[in-house]
């Protein structure tokens, strides 16, 4: 019952963090001087165009953007009413792109899922290459095992996400063939989910993977294996070896599971820099996911736009700090239920 | 041997000095900046890079004298002319650094510019000569440089872009840039940072609480997408110099959640001990407690951290720029340099203008072994 308790008490906090970030997003939306809609009317009204101004004035009211800003606010959050049945996100509802003159939810639809799929990838390639190598890193410390494997992270840290995302698609494709661009091969766009479009899809997915990836990766190594380290040189270890267990077994029994709790404590601050990651290696790389549509909304100042897919990275990071807590609550009987100071 | 009135006994032979003492335990007696440089220096890695570090601020103010061309001067007739090396000795005999001067060709097949080299006529280099005006740390004006190609020869040690321009010279332009962002993105993140975390590991209570909760959202966000969103915000007439700064105080703006719970938690549990309890007592402002007692206890090792959060500022202004949200074009940094090379066409026909990462790759490398360094050789004391 405990455990429900305390999954009751993050999911609301989460849901305040929530409310906070949407001002947040909000306001900072509308720092910059004017809007979508005002500065095309001016250049509407500058070329003698009369008649598309009246349609982007009709938006301006359709979307409440003539009222003031904390009226707006509340009506794009969804506690007001708006003009003309225009309800707002938590009613489902995210607005109009005017730079694509569609509704929101029809441009970013299908771009969630592959962001939550290319995310989801990064993370599941996260534990599969820093937990071995964090490993052996510890276990066989101060060998070239050791070296190589801390070089290559200070490397992957050091050099930034997007270079290497071009050099690697450049060389995937030219030695093994890896399809460039994109996160399915064209035909498969729009076409409904099959074996062969899964397959694409993975194809396309190994080199973003590895660019996202690989940095959060290489900090969670070094961390695994100081943490391992520290265990390494603890008494229990020692008795462990005199038992006569082998080095292996004895390894995985103890000084892992306890050094393994930090490992998933982690990826509260994993998250949201491979989020971050992912938006830049998309625009890169050209994926279909958020990331290139955040850019061009952000540039334009499509504002409902810009501020959905901002408030739909904020709720993913959010869910995945959400999800690790509550792993990390079942794993460790000693973390109490029912927040903090307890 | 005598017997004191008390009843103690006393040696009769004269008191004698140790002499060693002093000289033995001068080790421990010596200021706690010099055993931490006495550590530090066993750091090897950690001490190459910092002295790296060091001469390459250093040289920011003479960047326009060491590279041979201004960062925006075109050289129509050498678009994306290949790297030239600088050679020393001509048909075996040494005759000083020289370069082959290079003319262009239009390759009528691709429509890619061809560099052929003149091999017969070297041109030597000459040092110390007169080139295009810049001004030297941003004050004087002049046009001597460190060394440039003779009259009808060019000298491009790594190549030229699509404007012609020397991508050599233009990455130690960069530098200016590029280095400086992360210092002046630190010193923001540093201020908020400590204020912020003062101010809630010291009072405590409500303060404490809301500052606690602003910490935990901005963790949990992530940062780029802020960063694009701010500096999306950023009107585009601003001059160079307002972009610069305002781009390093969003890049710090973001930062300083990760310092402020550091210097929290200190304060946390210095705040009990009894050296705050005396200073209280006598009367010290929590200012003053602040100051003079509480962050000289740490400082050392929150400047070692911040060491390590300066990468993270250089790689965000790169990404930036890099996707022209950043500084924008008469403003030469390495980001901006590589928002040229943003296609798989320019990077596989003319692979120098990608360049400019190796000092972005070297410099992050170079903080990061730096503070590591730091950081492990902060407790003198410590084994």
């Amino acid at each position: 019952m405990a455990i429900l308790r305390f999954a009751i008490f993050r999911l609301l906090t989460m849901l305040a963090t929530l409310l906070v970030v949407s001002v947040m997003i909000f306001v900072i939306i509308n720092l910059p001087p004017g809007d979508f809609l005002s500065n095309q009317i001016n250049e509407l009204r500058a070329t003698g165009q009369s008649s598309g101004v009246a349609k982007a004035e009709f938006l301006r009211k359709e979307y409440a953007l003539d009222r003031a800003l904390w009226e707006q606010y509340m009506i794009w959050a969804g506690f007001m009413p708006g003009p003309h049945g225009f309800a707002g996100m938590l009613q489902g509802e995210f607005g109009w792109s005017f730079e694509f003159d569609r509704p929101v939810a029809d441009i970013v639809g299908g771009a969630l899922w592959l962001t939550v799929l290319v995310n989801l990838a990064a993370v599941l390639f996260v534990y599969a290459v820093a937990l071995p190598l964090g490993v052996i890193a510890a276990a066989r410390s101060k060998t070239w095992i050791d070296y190589t494997s801390a070089f290559v992270g200070y490397l992957g840290l050091a050099t930034p996400n997007f270079l290497l995302a071009l050099i690697l698609f450049y060389y995937g494709n030219r030695y093994l063939n890896l399809p460039i661009g994109g996160l399915m091969a064209p035909e498969f766009e729009g076409q409904p989910m099959s074996f062969e479009k899964m397959k694409s899809v993975l194809i396309h997915l190994i080199i973003p993977t590895f660019v996202i990836g690989t940095s959060g990766a290489a900090a969670m190594m070094q961390r695994l294996r100081a943490n391992l380290l520290d265990e390494l040189s603890k008494p229990y270890v020692e008795t462990a070896r005199a038992k006569g267990m082998s080095e292996s077994r004895m390894l995985v029994k103890y000084p892992l599971r306890v050094a393994f709790n930090p490992f998933v404590a982690d990826i509260g601050t994993l998250l949201p820099a491979m989020v971050s990651g992912s938006v830049l290696v998309s625009v890169v790389l050209g994926l279909q996911t958020i990331g290139p549509v955040l850019l061009t909304s952000l540039k334009s100042q499509d504002q409902f736009l810009s501020a959905f897919v901002l408030m739909f990275v904020a709720l993913l990071t959010l869910i995945g700090t959400l999800i690790s807590d509550l792993l990390l609550a079942l794993l460790d009987p000693r973390i109490r239920f029912g927040g903090r100071g307890a | 041997m005598t017997q004191l009135p008390d009843g103690r006994y006393i040696d009769d032979a004269p008191y004698e000095r140790d002499i060693g003492a002093e000289a033995r335990h001068a080790d421990l007696d010596v200021p706690n900046w010099v055993l931490v440089w006495r550590r530090f220096k066993r750091h090897k890695l950690g001490l190459v890079s910092g002295l790296f570090l060091l001469i390459s601020y250093l040289l920011l103010p003479v960047a326009g004298t060491i590279a041979p061309y201004t960062a925006n001067e075109r050289h129509a007739d050498h678009l994306y002319a290949p790297p030239q090396g600088i050679h020393l000795f001509h048909d075996g005999k040494f005759i000083g650094p020289y370069v082959f001067p290079i003319t262009s060709e239009v390759d009528l097949e691709d429509y890619s510019w061809k560099y052929v080299a003149d091999l017969d006529s070297p041109a030597k280099l000459s040092f110390f000569c007169e080139g295009s005006y810049y001004k030297l740390a941003g004050l004087f004006k002049t046009n001597r440089h460190l060394f440039c190609a003779p009259e009808g020869a060019t000298v491009f040690l790594f190549g030229a872009d699509r404007l012609g321009r020397d991508v050599f010279s233009r990455i130690l332009y960069g530098a200016q840039l590029s280095l400086t962002v992360g210092l002046v993105g630190i010193t923001v993140s540093f201020v908020i940072g400590i204020v912020l975390g003062s101010i809630a590991g010291y009072f405590g209570g409500f303060l404490d609480w809301v500052i606690n909760r602003v910490i935990e959202i901005l963790r949990s966000l992530p940062e780029l997408p802020l960063w694009l969103a701010l500096s999306a915000a950023v009107p585009s007439h601003w001059g160079p110099v307002s972009v610069f700064f305002i781009i390093s105080i969003i890049l710090g703006i973001l930062d300083w959640p990760g310092l402020a719970r550091a210097v929290r938690s200190k304060f946390l549990s210095l705040r009990e001990e009894e050296f705050v309890r005396a200073a209280e007592m006598m009367g010290a402002k929590p200012a003053r407690v602040i100051r003079r007692h509480l962050l000289p206890n740490f400082l050392s090792h929150l400047i070692a951290s911040a060491t390590l959060s300066i990468p993270a500022m250089i790689l965000g202004e790169t990404a930036l720029s890099f996707l022209g949200l950043g500084l924008r074009a008469p403003a030469v940094s390495w980001g901006v340099m590589l928002n040229d090379a943003q296609n798989l066409a320019s990077i596989e026909i003319y692979p120098w203008t990608a360049i400019p990462m190796l000092p972005i790759v070297i410099v992050v490398l170079a903080f990061n072994f730096f503070g590591d360094g730091l950081r492990d050789s902060l407790d003198p004391y410590e084994t």
